[in-house]
């Protein structure tokens, strides 16, 4: 059985070199977009300054990410030691004890973290994850297209305006779309949006009794604007349309206007990605009835489970990946355009960033302002813009954007949509009992 | 084959015209690979081939790793449930007893248990095991999943072996062994090469548990493209290059074998 | 015709077993015992532990709440509205699959029994899907021949002067099916290629001489022959199909709304990317359930099948 030895042996080698190399290797769950791309990219510089410490990468896509991160760190599997999570599951695993505080060195300098943003990542004042980028929403537009129609986009639009605005430039004919925004259904894809269109149009996801408000008029207004428009004036296959397929739909000249979350504003405005780098205009999320909760709050961070077995390499990595001198890095390699954006309020105060970024000042605003702790017109027991910081958000946002998504394809009305999520949603609350 | 006169020129045409439909989304990711992401968004058959996208892949992963792992579970399991299914199969087709019939069936009926359903029983198993993200996990899984296939086919190889023979070595006082050694596998070894062929496509190309068991040490090529499957901007070049990488491999051994496969696929089928 | 006469299946029919050969036989049982032994293992612990789960309170998200919960996670799941029409959903798949696959995958074959140019080329050709990975095969039908506005269909559609289709959102139980069913033709395009070649070409003669059209004689002759086959690939395809989860994992994700949610996604939301694994558990338990019914109704139809061949 010479073939079997082979593979005890090879089976054997992997074994050892897995332990051999544990001492120092540091295996990092992240996903696969450019910025991290471009972070695994330029780690080997981190590699050779730290010749003890061994990286590894495993590079998801967002989906399978989500899933094999909260695999491993429910179960306390440890396979990983530096994971990429949201702004979702930082607070909810810190409170669950998965999570390890972070110990900063002092040059880390934690107060240039932007404080909502550092707020989002805390439980009890400690710090549980370091912010890679962050994001808000905006709305961007083609300012060709607008003035070519005489039309003028205020700098707070309301969903009234995009409606108006996507009926007139809507050319299908010629292959421009009124108006991309996200289809695909997800918590954190169409609902993302669709959250912030319910919060400014005055709804909100429970009431102060835990008691799921999706069959009210507020919910109503908003999944009612969001079909119409996207049905109407959306490009064909929105259904399946999330952040990435609207960047190339936008990017390649197919959109008028497209709100979605301001990391695209340094993506668009790169000629080298972007047809309509130099087309491209910008204002405020639009908003229904209210201002509130109006654009989202999302960073995508790193945090090092309690179960990795690699703490303090791990941490080490996670500070010099949201550090400073990080950001120059990217800068020399890419260009100031391109760094990391929405976590240091030092990024914004270099006149470099502001040159190469004329958005810089406005995505810093709306990210300042995006507040999870007021972000609905009625009161509410939980915290959060575009999700509800419990546990339970997961599945229960997949089960109404699946819904939401249905209803834009036309395969149910809205009505019938809302009323589907708000059973399933009351199911899933007195499951978990929250309501008896 | 069987008719020693040509078809009319018509079957020739259909034929052609059937395999290349068949063959255009295969055809497509192959010269996507070789676009700019640029060009990758048009369907134009004219432009100038680059390997821009295999730098940019090779750059950014560990090729070889992966396939390094993909080689090893896939041939290195399928040699596992071989090695296992070849006496059960040997005993089922010379010794069936009564309950022959129910055993065979029952193994196949356990291939059809939902792998989604018991992941998470398998990935605690895994952990306390120590064996998530290792290769030895994923040979174990896939010798189990592949073993009832493995035993079936085998099964109907030796059923085709016609009973004289062995009636006739039994005579001359061979053991069992020297049976199955120097008279079964010879005469069945067309059958078993295909049947090897079919099991290492399979281990090849599963996705669930190479996804969920495996991270970085033992992640064979499925993991490869769950990291090119959906990032920002523009990426068909660079995921159609990631493909052809994954596919290359697997489609040109079953290519070359191809022959062994067609005649090999009966599944007792034949007479 | 051949002397021995083969039977798929171990009966106890099957042609005069020598009295060496009855069971019994202590090296018999000891050959089959590790086939057995780690086949049960694999089966019975997993499904004592989802069997478990099901009966207990376990979401990952939340695991300090547990207990045991009786049937309220089965009573939950029943209650899912997509719970039924996800089983619809999983019946209409496998069954349009299975039709397109045999029927397309027979008359493939027919073809490819005749000798034309370059048959060899053209039989790789079709049999590429067979090896093509279902998580690349779906990114290729998704992005590349689908997709309403750079996809292959949407340039063939434009370049004809008409609306392009969005297959994934219009129809999409349609675009899972197509690209299923373009991974298992070629399947069933091998078995039935090489059952028709075994098929004795005299008698075909004799029935051309008779004056019998190609029609008659593939009615007559040929199907017959490949029927045996045919049951082979139904139940091979049903085993496989019955899993099927990469395909609508990359493309569809289950929806849009839940048009595409077959049990076996079904289960998948619910236990990994909701992490109720109670409820999952429930669901893997049921399906189970389901998958043996089927796997009876198959051995029927197999067992029919192998005996009308006995008769003749």
């Amino acid at each position: 059985m010479k073939r079997n030895a082979m593979i005890c042996a090879v089976s054997a080698a992997t074994f050892a070199a897995a332990g051999f190399a544990s001492a120092a290797t540091v295996t990092i769950a992240t996903i696969n977009n450019p910025d991290m791309i471009e972070l695994q990219k330029l780690s080997k510089q981190f590699e050779s300054a730290n010749p003890d410490i061994q990286l590894k990468w495993v590079t998801l896509e967002e989906n399978v990410l989500r899933q094999r991160v909260t695999t491993d760190i429910a179960t306390g599997s440890g396979q990983f030691d530096l994971m990429t999570i949201g702004a979702y599951e930082t607070p909810i695993w810190a409170k669950k004890g998965w999570l390890t505080p972070l110990n900063l060195p002092a040059s880390y300098d934690v107060n240039d973290v932007i404080k909502p943003v550092r707020d989002g990542l805390s439980l009890n004042g400690k710090l549980y994850a370091v912010p890679f980028y962050s994001e808000s929403s905006m709305t961007y537009y083609r300012k060709d297209l607008f003035d070519a129609k005489g039309l003028k986009m205020p700098d707070q639009p309301t969903w009234n305006d995009i409606n108006g605005f996507a009926e007139k430039l809507n050319d299908k004919a010629n292959g421009v779309y009124g108006i991309c925004l996200r289809g695909q259904a997800g918590w954190g894809e169409n609902m993302a949006l669709v959250g912030t269109m319910v919060n400014t149009f005055g709804g909100r996801w429970f009431d102060q009794q835990w008691k799921p408000t999706i069959d009210t008029p507020e919910w109503k207004k908003a999944v009612t604007t969001y079909v119409d428009i996207l049905g109407k004036y959306g490009p064909p296959g929105a259904s399946a349309n999330g952040f990435n397929e609207n960047l190339v739909l936008f990017g390649s000249g197919k959109c008028a206007m497209w709100i979605d979350a301001t990391v695209a504003a340094g993506m668009l405005y790169n000629g080298k990605e972007s047809k309509v780098a130099d087309k491209v205009a910008f204002a405020q999320a639009p908003i229904g009835t209210s201002p509130k909760g109006a654009h989202w709050q999302w960073m995508w961070s790193l945090a090092v489970p309690k179960s990795s077995k690699n703490q303090e390499a791990a941490q080490k990595f996670a500070a010099w990946a949201t550090s400073k001198e990080y950001i120059q890095l990217v800068a020399k390699d890419l260009g100031w355009a391109s760094v990391p954006s929405g976590t240091r309020e030092s990024t914004y105060a270099n006149p470099e960033y502001q040159k190469a970024a004329p958005f810089a000042g406005f995505v810093l605003n709306a990210i300042k302002t995006a507040s999870p702790t007021d972000a609905t017109v009625q009161k509410v027991p939980y915290i959060g813009i575009q999700f509800a910081t419990i546990p339970e958000f997961q599945s229960i946002g997949t089960v109404v954007g699946q819904q939401v998504a249905g209803a834009l394809t036309g395969k149910s009305t809205v009505d019938a949509a809302l009323k589907a999520s708000q059973a399933s949603t009351e199911r899933a609350m007195r499951q978990a009992g929250y309501l008896k | 084959m069987n008719d020693p006169m040509k078809a009319p020129i018509w079957v020739g045409v259909l034929g052609w015209a059937v395999a290349l439909v068949i063959f255009m989304p295969i055809f497509i990711i192959a010269i996507t690979a070789f676009k700019t992401e640029q060009d990758a968004y048009t369907l134009s058959l004219f432009f100038t081939p680059t390997l821009q996208s295999f730098h940019e892949v090779f750059e950014r992963s560990h090729y070889l790793a992966f396939v390094t792992n993909s080689v090893i579970v896939s041939f290195g399991s399928t040699f596992l449930s071989l090695a296992i299914a070849i006496p059960a199969a040997y005993s089922l087709a010379f010794f069936p007893g009564p309950r022959a019939q129910k055993t065979l069936l029952w193994m196949l009926s356990t291939k059809m248990m939902p792998a989604v359903g018991v992941l998470i029983p398998i990935y605690l198993l895994a952990k306390s095991a120590g064996l998530l993200d290792s290769v030895t996990g994923l040979l174990i899984i896939y010798t189990l999943i592949n073993l009832p296939i493995a035993v079936w086919m085998a099964f109907t190889y030796f059923n085709e072996v016609p009973k004289e023979i062995l009636e006739a070595a039994r005579i001359d006082g061979a053991s069992a062994w020297q049976e199955m050694l120097h008279l079964l596998l010879p005469t069945s070894l067309p059958g078993l090469a295909s049947t090897a062929l079919l099991l290492v496509i399979l281990s090849w190309n599963e996705a669930f548990w190479s996804l969920n068991l495996s991270s970085s040490n033992a992640a064979p090529l499925t993991v490869f493209i769950a990291s090119y499957s959906n990032p920002e901007g523009l990426f068909w070049a660079k995921l159609s290059a990631a493909s052809l990488l994954a596919v290359a491999p697997i489609l040109c051994l079953g290519w070359i074998a191809q022959k062994q496969l067609v005649r090999g696929m009966t599944f007792g089928a034949v007479k | 015709m051949t002397q021995h006469v083969l039977d798929a299946l171990p009966a106890g029919t099957s042609a005069t077993p020598a009295p060496a050969r009855r069971a019994g036989n202590p090296l018999a049982k000891l050959l089959l015992t590790p086939s057995v032994a780690v086949l049960f293992l694999w089966m019975i612990v997993p499904l004592a532990m989802t069997l478990y789960f099901s009966f207990i309170r376990y979401n990952l998200l939340n695991p300090d709440q547990t207990g045991f919960v009786g049937l309220d996670n089965y009573k939950y799941l029943l209650e899912d509205p997509t719970f039924w029409p996800s089983i619809g959903h999983t019946l209409v798949l496998i069954g349009s699959v299975l039709a397109i696959s045999v029927i397309g995958g027979t008359l493939v074959a027919v073809l490819f029994d005749q000798p034309f140019a370059g048959r060899g080329i053209a039989r790789l050709l079709v049999i590429a899907p067979f090896f093509v990975m279902p998580t690349v095969s779906a990114l290729i039908w998704k992005n590349m021949v689908l997709h309403p506005v750079y996809g292959l269909w949407a340039g063939i559609f434009r370049h004809l002067g008409l609306q392009p289709i969005d297959w994934l959102a219009d129809y999409p139980m349609w675009s899972v099916i197509v690209m299923v069913a373009w991974q298992w033709l070629p399947f069933a395009f091998l078995i039935l290629l090489t059952s028709l070649q075994s098929l004795d070409t005299e008698q075909k003669e004799a029935a051309q001489l008779d004056g019998a059209g190609p029609v008659r004689i593939f009615v007559y002759i040929t199907l017959p022959h490949l029927s045996r086959a045919i049951a082979v690939v139904i139940m091979i395809e049903t085993i496989f199909l019955l899993s099927i989860f990469a395909e609508i994992f990359t493309s569809t994700a289950g929806g849009p709304g839940t048009e595409t949610t077959t049990l076996t996604w079904l289960i998948y939301s619910i236990g990994l990317q909701q992490f109720d694994i109670g409820i999952a558990s429930a669901g893997g338990v049921i399906a189970v359930v389901l998958a043996n019914i089927v796997s009876i109704f198959l051995v029927r139809m197999l067992a029919k099948n192998l005996k009308g061949e006995y008769d003749k």
